[in-house]
């Protein structure tokens, strides 16, 4: 329904969006054992480690070819062979996935071809799995990188392979939390499916303290369950964004796919869980019935507070249709819309119009709303505004246990209908004697007209007993 | 690279004032202090991150990134030091480059950025920052910036330290010098007084100048300008004004002081406002220079009086941990005069430093390490230690406490050690006289945190592994020259910091 429209300004203001590279490295970090590098000087890589550190608050493996002024203009070849042969030899990864930046996609560095001289030349990377995408900082955002990243591990590592009926394949967003994967993972299961999740960060990023001390991911998706994918019978896609993949799943091994625009709400659930009764064959479980009537009850409790009331959202394409969808549903007005980057998503969002912007819009849009809804940056706005702050999405770095947070499913869209209320109901305006004044019209109004020409009152009260 | 920048860092490796640049021979000291960084094995920020570091703590001025929205866009917001007005510094401004400015250029989506922001926010001046891909394209931000400049009527700085020109301590000097090139010597202060300094290389993170102005107000000491802590446009703009200017310990802005010092006659002098006895130090040499240049000499007298109170009021308080603290170990991985400032603060809480990294440390600072510890001191300096390290001497409970900076946290959180944070990222003010107190406060509240009791219980079915288990607090610290060595066979990984 929405109108995508590009912000006219030269100057972003407060960005909301973030690059390409990074969004392929989150991507990569749902590998198992994997060594996620960004092809550029070291300063893109430390920024984004930085970011990651303080969202979730763990060890975040990250690594840099730290290409400088020199090897930029001659061509990165030499960081790319020296970074694949320092990261083998220190951390053994299983993987090594390369995102290019907008420094070596300026010069036009041939990554692909670099690749195969480096394995040509160096037969002891040969137990090592090299993934590459590409992704110019300059094109896109976030949640670009992220499905470039998908697709690019599903067109080199997965293969046709006799279909095992029992066995489906999940493709979550960026948008989704370690626990939403494992909420997603537990309703699968419940219908005795068997799912392959990629990449899944519920194993790597869900905060959880290790045995030992490793230098590469700890978890998420192994390269057998990667190559395994080209078994699955179906490719659940959730977000837009995997859409790329799952065709590319379909392209390779010609399995059937269904994307769920969102799973956040109701309708949206009752469909997913039916395509899961489908496949299966089996009756959607006694949990999901109850948890089903829960959502109802908490949706017809919640609507006090939410209806009518006026949103100003930030977000990537796909958390923004997740959130602004239930809004919706709830009743709330979705008044101002700013997105990072195109996307199918946007013409499903049941606004007037996306803008492709930062915070500076959502602030000026903000004034007059009751809610923002946006990552950790929106605070300076918040602030200013003195309004109720929804932190979404990525980076959230001013809270914790983000890893969390479950929005999908019908528990997880119970629970955010209640976070969402209790912010409304902290905000509830207690009235005072004085909130009603009477304008000075009205005063004026009030007033014998032989002595209208007096100058006014001071006072209402002094008004009164004239 | 321009030319220009070429020359900027050329000129910036001859720094005088850098006693590491004068220990080397000509032609070492001509590659300058980068050292080539080994891909898939660095860490760190790039120059420009260096740049915008030591610039953005000038509160009332707009800082424009022109770059892709990878140099903004993932970083802005990330750290501030605080302010006592504006908060302009606050926003995140930058040009967001497309495709099509690759292709074609971006000056002049560089200069609408420019009018939008003075046409909205109205600042006393513009910085702009150049980053890698901007630079690698050809854009001028010098000429831009001078157009905008005339054009608007405002100043307009460029700031020339795109990302792959170095590191990021490279990126301070490169900083410092569009300061000393743009803005020092241009607005007159509007009165001067003998009591008038600079200080250099302050950031007021989580406000730690408020914890020494205080000092220096009540000895009627008027910092005319800091660069860049809480700094003003104006102020900075005036600083040539200034009769002192001290030169804070990290030396990352050191070129200010010695060109002031060429240019205007203003001496400088390195001081620390970490660790008691270097504040006190700090404070002598303020006065006693200032006399030099003109104040009245019984400002040494009253100097003299202040620090004998706050000195007494300072160990008296941190006194009252020790008895708790006694004998506990600390490790220390940061780097430059914090491996050595707080160490006597901590000593006088009756701690012990097992050990204390050095990578980053002048030969003076380790000289330092061994006149406070005393003998044995070699023993604790830690040349370099792998999170792998750091993590197996934690685990083995061969110190209580870490003290570092944000990254290397998890290494001691998942090793179920206390771990305080002293370097950027921190909450705690640590400055002066006062933030040696809660320096010593913080440890105090970490190992104390009942928590750590908890979390080293071990599952009761057994099932989390035998190592994930209780620490088991035997080990005496003889191990550390071992474990400075480089175990394991790996190669030494860059602390964070
Ligand atoms: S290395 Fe270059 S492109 Fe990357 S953040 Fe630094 S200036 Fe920007």
């Amino acid at each position: 329904m929405a109108r995508v429209v590009e912000s006219k300004k030269a100057c972003t203001v407060n960005p909301l969006k973030m690059s390409q590279p990074l969004g392929a490295s989150f991507a990569f970090l749902g590998l198992d054992a994997c060594m996620p590098v960004m092809h550029g000087s070291q300063g893109c890589t430390s920024f984004g480690l930085v970011l990651l550190v303080r969202h979730f608050k763990e060890a975040i493996p990250l690594q840099t070819t730290a290409m400088n002024e020199v090897t930029a203009i001659l061509g990165g070849y030499e960081n790319i062979e020296a970074a694949l042969l320092n990261i083998r030899k220190r951390a053994a990864p299983k993987v090594i996935a390369i995102c290019s930046t907008g420094l070596t996609e300026t010069k036009g560095d041939d990554v692909d071809g670099y690749l195969v001289t480096a394995r040509q030349r160096h037969p002891e990377l040969a137990d090592t799995e090299i993934i590459y995408v590409s992704t110019p900082d300059y094109v896109g955002a976030f949640e670009d990188g992220f499905k470039h990243a998908i697709t690019a591990i599903v067109k080199s590592q997965v293969k046709p392979l006799p279909v095992v009926a029992h066995q489906v394949t999940l493709l979550p967003g960026s948008h989704l939390t370690p626990s939403d994967i494992d909420e997603l993972r537990e309703i699968i299961q419940a219908f005795g499916l068997n799912p392959i999740v990629l990449p899944d960060i519920s194993g790597s990023l869900d905060g959880h303290i290790a045995t030992d001390w490793r230098g590469t991911t700890l978890g998420g998706t192994t390269l057998e369950q990667i190559r395994s994918a080209g078994a699955s019978a179906f490719t659940l896609g959730i977000g837009e964004q995997t859409r790329e993949g799952a065709e590319a799943l379909e392209t390779i091994a010609g399995t059937p796919l269904e994307i769920f625009e969102r799973l956040t709400g109701l309708a949206c659930n009752d469909r997913f869980l039916q395509r899961l009764s489908l496949l299966s064959g089996k009756p959607v479980p006694a949990k999901y019935r109850r948890q089903r009537s829960q959502l109802l009850d908490a949706m017809l409790d919640g609507h006090f507070y939410t209806g009518g009331m006026k949103v100003a959202i930030a977000a990537e394409p796909d958390l923004m249709l997740a959130l602004g969808g239930l809004l919706h549903e709830m009743g709330a007005e979705l008044t101002c819309c700013i997105s990072t980057t195109q996307s199918k998503a946007h013409a499903l969002l049941p606004a007037d119009q996306v803008l492709l912007g930062d915070l500076e819009d959502l602030e000026i849009a903000g004034k007059d709303c009751d809610l923002l809804v946006t990552h950790s940056h929106g605070r300076q706005a918040a602030e200013r505004l003195n309004k109720p702050l929804l932190r979404v999405g990525f980076p959230v770095f001013d809270r914790v246990g983000n890893a969390h947070k479950v929005s999908v499913g019908y528990r997880g869209s119970m629970n955010l209908i209640f976070e969402i209320a209790n912010l409304m109901i902290e905000r509830i305006a207690h009235h005072h004697a004085g909130d009603w004044p009477i304008t000075p019209e009205a005063q004026l109004a009030t007033k014998r007209l032989d002595q209208r020409n007096d100058p006014l009152p001071s006072t209402p009260l002094a008004a009164a007993s004239a | 690279m321009s030319v220009s920048l070429k020359a900027k860092i050329a000129e910036v490796f001859e720094e005088p004032g850098c006693d590491i640049n004068q220990g080397k021979s000509e032609k070492e000291r001509k590659k300058g202090c980068t050292k080539q960084l080994s891909p898939g094995a660095a860490a760190g920020g790039c120059a420009f991150d260096g740049a915008k570091i030591a610039l953005q703590p000038v509160v009332d001025v707009a800082h424009l990134v022109h770059g892709p929205i990878a140099c903004e866009g993932n970083s802005w917001d990330n750290r501030h030091s605080a302010s006592s007005g504006s908060t302009i510094y606050r926003s995140g401004f930058t040009t967001d480059i497309n495709e099509l400015d690759v292709i074609y250029g971006g000056e002049k989506r560089l200069f609408k950025s420019i009018r939008e922001i003075i046409e909205k926010y109205d600042p006393p001046a513009v910085f702009v920052y150049q980053t890698c891909v901007t630079a690698l394209t050809g854009d001028d931000i010098e000429a831009v910036c001078k157009r905008a400049a005339e054009k608007f009527g405002k100043p307009v700085i460029p700031v020339n330290a795109p990302g792959f020109a170095g590191p990021k301590n490279l990126g301070n000097k490169l900083g410092a010098e569009a300061i000393l090139d743009y803005v020092i010597g241009t607005v007159e202060p509007e009165f001067t007084t003998p009591y008038d300094i600079n200080i250099i290389g302050e950031y007021n993170l989580v406000g730690e100048l408020w914890q020494v102005k205080p000092l220096l107000d009540a000895l009627g000491i008027r910092i005319l300008s800091c660069i860049s802590g809480d700094g003003r446009y104006k102020q900075i703009a005036s600083a040539h004004r200034a009769k002192v200017n001290m030169m804070v310990c990290s030396k990352s802005m050191i070129n200010i002081a010695t060109k002031m010092e060429q240019r205007y006659g203003i001496p400088y002098f390195e001081g620390s406002f970490y660790g008691i006895s270097d504040m006190s130090e700090t404070l002598r040499q303020i006065a006693s220079l200032l006399v030099k240049q003109g104040a009245d000499a019984e400002l040494i007298e009253r100097t003299e009086r202040l620090i004998e109170v706050e000195e007494a009021r300072a160990y008296k308080r941190i006194a009252e941990y020790k008895q708790r603290l006694q004998g506990k170990r600390v490790l220390l991985i940061t780097g430059g005069v914090k491996s050595w400032s707080v160490v006597a603060a901590l000593q006088e809480g009756g701690m012990e430093i097992v050990g204390t990294s050095v990578k980053k440390s002048t030969k003076e600072d380790k000289e330092k390490i061994k006149e406070i510890m005393g003998e044995g001191a070699d023993a604790h300096m830690i040349d370099d230690m792998t999170p792998r390290e750091m993590y197996a001497m934690l685990k083995e409970a061969r110190a209580d406490i870490m003290l570092s900076g944000g990254r290397s946290q998890f290494v001691a959180l998942k090793a179920r050690m206390p771990w305080l944070d002293i370097n950027q990222e921190r909450h705690h003010p640590y400055g002066g006289y006062e933030g040696m107190v809660e320096l010593v406060h913080e440890i105090h509240r970490a190992i104390f945190n009942p928590v750590w009791q908890q979390v080293r219980i071990p599952a009761p079915w057994g099932d989390d592994g035998e190592s994930l288990g209780a620490v088991t607090p035997t080990v005496t610290t003889d191990h550390l020259s071992g474990i400075a060595a480089k175990a394991m066979g790996l190669e030494p990984e860059e602390i964070p910091a």
